[in-house]
């Protein structure tokens, strides 16, 4: 195989955004007729190595060899031209154009559509029957779920000729039926001799489906092995430089008494559309519920609700306590004052506000609290000494209170955000994505804490995409789709499959359910979720 | 990551785009056949080279400093308030109101009254648009542009009907009584022998002006509602999840500046005119933008923003009175200046980031190496 001359070779890639040296001296070698897979943390360099092969940036310095021949790739069109397709994690799709017409847009033959909309047509009957990829070209994409919307993508970079095909985190979006969809149609389109190269932070999907592996940590290209010949601790203490414990460790629950109590919450968004059709929900004392689904099936309008910026109609006892939900004390600041604290999903919208200093994000939501304030003044060094004495206890890097939360790296700004909210001792923790964009270092950590929480016998309402995370942490499992929580489950007595279906709606989990009725059922809802995430 | 060091951003962009936009200004002057030394010298002269001619300067920077820390108070919550004008047309109301109606025994009871009165005014201007924006969504720029016209015809309205005394041919209101005439600079610092600041309007309203930047600052970074309303500027969906009211924050800050572009009047009306005339504002409120721009919101810049807005009005003043540079060439020469400091702003700033950058020593290792993805 050594002999074989590369489809992709990259030599002494460097490239620096100012003082940030994101890619440094990378070479790659990615053997055509493979899968290549790139794993690294965020910001390890991935998407801006990528970038520079898809031509979005300029490398300060170094060569790339396409099938041997030195390229030049100054825009994306020159990278088309060399053969390589690029499938964003962030589709780059016309909502309301059908399949057909995204597909061609940008390469039309000519002046007029017909034609080329002819000729695509053709083109897209053979893929699909050569790949997998089957799929209604005149569809809209608006109309269809993440995964075919995925498909689309991938049969863009097949229409323009591509053999060299780049993923970016392709997973992330997908229930795991359609993530190992995803992976028949990528083992397909390797043994017809296309190259692909996977970029990902999940260690599963590299172990599943990769040839080789390469490691980027800090910038810099770590590692490259077979991965038949590495294992999943190898891969992930190549990622951070040290031991990471992939488990997290914990003991069985020991529920107490009922803190939260929520029975038929109805919410109606601005359009009328109704996002929460009837949720009952239940946790104890010492428990962890995990809250899991596809984004946008209604998870972060609960999150919403209770951290109390929400409007609904409905049930919600915290400590047998009926809480308001539409009225005058219905606000983000009584649900705090009441013990609940909330680590939002997104905390560069919400969790935070980049441009303070971490200082003063410390104290954000809880700026009213005695404490910090002295008169109609706040006792600015009260919120600092405060600050200080948490980043240090959550291990936050730089321990720098008077920088901005911007400048801070994600997993950073998630433990401030962790700290901010763990802190306070609440009743009940609201979670959302807690590790999204955080590095495995951190990950490790911030379940440590909320592990922690809970033995100290405090509720934890978790929601995540990720299924891994909900499965390791979670006592108990609800899924959620379309508005309502299609079951329970016990993470001990469950398995992913089950839970895929759940998430697909279908709570008859006994019998088999074919890929088809799957799909069809997340497309109902999936078009509204896509805009979200 | 910071792109350059504070004091450039704070000291260097203002004073290149300011360099700039006087070269034009230099240009048209020679345009025109004069000499733009002699301007710049008379200009200078004009408005800073006795206690006279600072005393005009002064008098306009009071006018903006209060315009000006109406809109910076405001864009510190996204909220951009263009409503100043009509304002401090509305303050200018207040203080004629209470002047006139109430019988003060000391001006300095006066001001106080008068101070109240125009704040209380502009800010009850500032309220209908604020509501609208908070609750019904109209965008602020539009109704507190709106609400500048409906200011002027309220105030037409008055000056030549109820306001006016009988008999009067003019649209104004009567003199305000004796007790309410602020001291001016004039009657504060001149001593026996020497008169300074002879005959110029600069009064005691100066120096609630510089109260009222401080306050302003205090305000803004030292408590509680300064934090809020900052919080709920860089970010309403993070002010909402924090319990922060959007609507609370709205309504407050367009009180709070509201008040402040309406206390002008307690300069222009109390401290100078000592009645209320028709188009009193003259511009100021509109200047404010320009001055919040310049200062970048902060009090202190608008202090300076302020006192070089006055520079150019009264040193304009001067070069109008005594060259044959038409007065419309002055308002070209503020609006270069409105255009380099406020609008093009990012066209100095870009290459001095980049300048900086190249600049700046290697980066020290393994402190902060992770890029944004």
């Amino acid at each position: 195989m050594t002999d074989q001359t590369p489809a992709i070779e990259l030599k002494g890639i460097s490239k620096a955004f100012g003082p940030v040296q994101a890619n440094k001296d990378i070479s790659i070698r990615v053997m055509p007729g493979t899968i290549h897979g790139i794993i690294g943390e965020n910001g390890a360099g991935k998407s801006t190595l990528m970038s520079i092969l898809y031509g979005f940036y300029k490398a300060d310095a170094g060569e790339i060899l396409i099938n041997g021949r030195p390229t030049q790739i100054p825009d994306s069109q020159a990278a088309i031209r060399a053969g390589i397709g690029m499938v964003f994690q962030h589709f780059k799709l016309v909502q309301n154009f059908s399949v057909l017409e995204n597909v061609v847009l940008g390469a039309e033959d000519g002046r007029l559509l017909r034609p080329s909309l002819a000729k695509a047509r053709r083109e897209l009957k053979e893929l699909a029957a050569e790949y997998e990829l089957n799929i209604d070209p005149d569809a809209k994409i608006e109309d269809i779920g993440v995964g075919m919307q995925q498909r689309v993508e991938i049969l863009k970079a097949l229409y323009r000729q591509a053999d060299i095909l780049i993923l970016d985190e392709p997973t992330g979006v997908l229930t795991p039926a359609e993530a190992d969809h995803l992976f028949r149609i990528l083992k397909g389109l390797r043994d017809q001799g296309k190259t692909i190269i996977l970029i990902t932070h999940k260690l599963r999907e590299i172990m599943e489906i990769t040839d080789t592996v390469s490691v980027m940590r800090r910038g810099e290209m770590t590692a490259t092995v077979q991965t038949a010949e590495t294992s999943p601790s190898e891969l992930a203490e190549l990622m951070v430089g040290r031991k990471v414990l992939l488990q997290v460790e914990k003991t069985p629950p020991t529920p107490g008494e009922t803190i939260l109590e929520v029975e038929n919450l109805r919410v109606v968004d601005s359009k009328g559309v109704e996002r929460l059709r009837g949720i009952g929900l239940e946790i104890r004392a010492g428990e962890i519920l995990g809250l899991a689904g596809v984004a946008g099936n209604g998870q972060s309008e609960l999150l919403e609700v209770l951290g109390g910026y929400r409007k609904a109609e409905g049930t919600i006892r915290l400590n047998g306590e009926q809480i308001d939900l539409s009225g005058r004390k219905s606000d983000a600041r009584t649900r705090r004052a009441r013990g609940i604290a909330h680590v939002p999903e997104d905390r560069h919208h919400e969790g935070l506000i980049l441009e303070f200093s971490a200082w003063e994000n410390v104290a954000f939501g809880y700026h009213d609290k005695p404490e910090f304030n002295k008169g109609v003044f706040m006792d600015n060094a009260a919120i600092k000494a405060d600050a200080a004495a948490k980043m240090e206890r959550f291990d936050v890097r730089p321990p720098n209170p008077n920088l901005a939360a911007k400048n801070f790296s994600g997993g950073n700004q998630q433990k401030i955000v962790v700290a901010r909210e763990i802190e306070r001792n609440p009743d009940l923790l609201l979670i959302g994505q807690p590790t999204r964009g955080v590095d495995i270092g951190a990950i490790e950590f911030i379940h440590e804490q909320i592990v922690a929480l809970r033995d100290m016998g405090k509720a934890v309402l978790l929601v995540s995409v990720e299924l891994d995370e909900i499965m390791s942490l979670s006592d108990r499992i609800a899924v959620m789709f379309d508005g309502q929580v299609m079951g329970e489950r016990v993470p001990s007595e469950t398995d992913e499959r089950e839970l895929g279906l759940l998430m697909a709606g279908i709570t008859d989990t006994d019998k088999p359910h074919s890929e088809a009725e799957i799909e069809a059922n997340l497309a109902k809802t999936r078009a509204s979720a896509a805009k979200e995430v | 990551m910071q792109k350059m060091p504070q004091w450039a951003d704070v000291v260097l962009i203002p004073l290149i785009s300011l360099i700039l936009a006087a070269l034009l200004s230099a240009l048209v002057i020679l345009a025109i056949g004069e000499n733009p030394w002699a301007a710049l010298k008379l200009m200078v002269d004009g408005s800073m080279g006795s206690t006279y001619a600072w005393g005009y300067t002064l008098y306009y920077a009071t006018n903006f400093i209060f315009t000006g820390l109406a809109v910076a108070i405001a864009i510190h919550a996204r909220l951009f308030n263009i409503g100043g004008e009509g304002q401090a047309m509305l303050g200018g109301l207040g203080v004629a109101l209470i002047a006139l109606y109430i019988p003060w025994p000391h001006w300095t009871l006066a001001l106080l009254g008068g101070a109240v009165g125009a704040a209380l005014f502009g800010a009850a201007w500032a309220l209908i648009p604020a509501w609208l924006q908070a609750r019904r969504g109209s965008h602020i720029v539009i109704t507190t542009i709106m609400f500048n016209f409906i200011a002027a015809a309220l105030l037409n309205y008055l000056l030549i009907g109820a306001l006016k005394p009988s008999g009067s041919m003019e649209p104004a209101t009567g003199r305000f009584p004796e007790s309410t005439h602020l001291p001016t600079f004039q009657d504060m610092f001149s001593t026996a022998e020497t008169a300074l600041f002879r005959g110029a309007p600069v009064n005691v309203s100066f120096f609630v002006a510089l109260l009222a930047c401080v306050a302003v600052w205090a305000l803004i970074w030292r408590t509680r509602l300064g934090y809020e309303i900052r919080a709920f500027g860089q970010s309403e969906s993070a002010a909402k999840y924090a319990g922060i009211s959007p609507t609370r924050i709205i309504v407050v800050t367009m009180l709070m500046s509201g008040g402040l572009a309406g206390m002008m009047a307690i300069n222009n009306v109390m401290g100078e005119a000592e009645r209320l005339v028709l188009n009193a504002v003259e511009g100021a409120g509109f200047i404010g933008i320009a001055v919040a721009l310049m200062g970048r919101s902060h009090p202190f810049g608008v202090l300076l923003a302020a006192l070089l807005f006055g520079f150019l009005y009264q040193g304009g003043a001067e070069l109008a009175l005594w060259t044959s540079i038409p007065r419309e060439l002055i308002v070209v020469i503020q609006a270069l200046v409105i255009l380099f400091t406020g609008a093009l702003d990012h066209m100095v700033r870009a290459p001095l980031e980049a300048i900086f950058l190249r600049l700046r020593p290697a980066p020290k290792p393994a402190r902060k190496t992770e890029p944004a993805e």
